[in-house]
């Protein structure tokens, strides 16, 4: 199965692949035996209702956290064990804006421009195209949620990540916002796409591959098109 | 080196920004001074007495810093964002021993002269160069432990109370060594210098536990 949609080409190569990935948290198990591959360009809709394990897995590509048992590779490297290889290559958009409130956005910028050894220039480029220009030199507590969104978006992609690993990457943006960052984080950015969202159907729309999470188990894996209301609507019953 | 000194930066920036740290420890030096002051209803004190006096201060005034190392990278995602950054983990170390280190250092800039000030009797003029070099070689110790206990202590829910239980037994070695070395300098004996061995037992405490935190501190890191 080779997904193609819009004017992105995908490869046959699997740029994620997951094979009986389980992770518990003490006695809880937030994943169970997940399985499935998301070629490289695609983007894979997690779904699931609040606590069914999407925020963990996206912890775990991020190699944030480790697989209990079970197998996976990211960009074809083996997590854990080679996570060093695929770290820089991640871009992760999660609930924690991963800025400090007491630098400027341009700071926090800069701070994550010499993590990842990304040439300054970039940083003025970012905040161009998040509209943060103007209040680039404020400290990210005076922001409102909004701004603090569009500066995390900028700080997730200011490295030109592969693989974009996004938890409700529009919560906070105005419809004017939305179409903003969709070049940096929307099918457009021609990264391979993990995304979560509050809002199933809008995930499904610009799906590929969708995997639905129920208490951690994957109670579906499959084109979009494949998943029945019925089935939808049982997951977040 | 490099994402080091990135760290470094930010770190310094922040504590410019917030002054959360640096101020709370001179505060506290100086307050526990005073309190000495009153409370031992004397004038002044020295030798060993005063040394014992100030290095305890010192140690439970870095153990406010210590506790705070680590707080901005939890609390506002620092930890995940250098965790995803393609970089040594051992930089994350090197740069909060060293911004760690430099506030130590202005602490004793002000320390030094609010406890002459408030309790040492003799005069520090010629021991001065002597206590700068035991400072400075006491700082690495607690520097190290400090990086390290701070970096246990934030992964905890009881971080408050993890820093000090962990990291005030640990650095009792670097207590008696700071002290009985300090100890001959606050005599007020013209010119004097400090005592060899207990110089030695305080850089071999600070090599030991340099070598220690850097070689596990990249395993803390781990989920």
């Amino acid at each position: 199965m080779t997904p193609t949609r819009g004017t992105v080409t995908m490869s046959d190569e699997p740029a994620i692949r997951l094979t009986d990935l389980t992770r518990h948290f003490g006695e809880r198990t937030a994943l169970r035996k997940v399985s499935g591959e998301v070629p490289a360009g695609a983007t894979l809709a997690v779904l699931g209702r609040n606590g069914a394990g999407k925020s963990t897995l996206l912890r775990i590509l991020a190699t944030l956290l480790r697989p209990h048992d079970g197998e996976v590779a990211l960009l074809g490297e083996p997590l854990p064990r080679r996570a060093w290889a695929v770290r820089g290559r991640i871009g992760l958009l999660a609930h924690d804006p991963l800025l400090y409130r007491d630098l400027t956005a341009r700071e926090n910028l800069r701070y994550h421009a010499g993590l990842h050894r990304v040439d300054e220039s970039r940083i003025d480029e970012v905040l161009a195209a998040v509209q943060m220009e103007k209040r680039a030199d404020e400290p990210v507590r005076s922001y409102s949620r909004g701004m603090v969104q569009r500066t995390a978006i900028a700080r997730a992609v200011l490295h030109r990540p592969h693989v974009l690993l996004l938890d409700e990457p529009r919560s906070n943006l105005d419809p004017g916002a939305e179409a903003l960052v969709e070049p940096l984080i929307g099918r457009a950015s021609g990264a391979t796409r993990v995304l979560t969202s509050h809002d199933p159907q809008a995930a499904l729309a610009e799906a590929d591959l969708v995997l639905a999470l129920k208490d951690g188990r994957a109670a579906f894996f499959g084109e979009p098109r494949a998943l029945s209301t019925a089935a939808l609507k049982d997951l977040y019953a | 080196m490099r994402t080091a000194l990135v760290i470094l930066r930010k770190d310094l920036r922040l504590e410019l920004r917030s002054l959360e740290t640096v101020p709370a420890m001179v505060m506290f030096s100086v307050i526990v001074f005073v309190m000495f002051h009153f409370g031992l209803n004397t004038i002044t004190v020295k030798g060993q007495e005063a040394a014992g006096i100030f290095t305890a201060t010192l140690l439970i005034a870095a153990l406010l810093g210590i506790n705070r190392l680590f707080v901005a990278e939890r609390e506002q995602g620092g930890f995940d964002a250098f965790l995803l950054a393609p970089v040594d983990r051992t930089a994350l170390f090197v740069a909060k021993a060293t911004a760690l280190y430099l506030y130590l250092t202005l602490l004793e800039v002000i320390a030094v002269p609010a406890f002459k000030l408030f309790l040492l009797g003799p005069s520090l003029g010629g021991s001065l160069p002597g206590v700068i070099a035991v400072l400075a070689l006491a700082n690495l110790g607690i520097v190290a432990i400090g990086t390290l206990v701070s970096a246990i202590a934030i992964q905890t829910r009881a971080r408050d109370l993890i820093g000090p239980l962990i990291g005030l037994p640990l650095q009792i070695p670097s207590l008696i060594g700071t002290a009985r070395a300090l100890g001959p300098l606050f005599a007020g004996h013209p010119a004097s210098a400090p005592p060899g061995k207990w110089v030695a037992v305080l850089a071999l405490y600070d090599v030991v536990f340099a070598l220690l935190a850097y070689a596990v501190f990249d395993f803390l890191l781990e989920d």
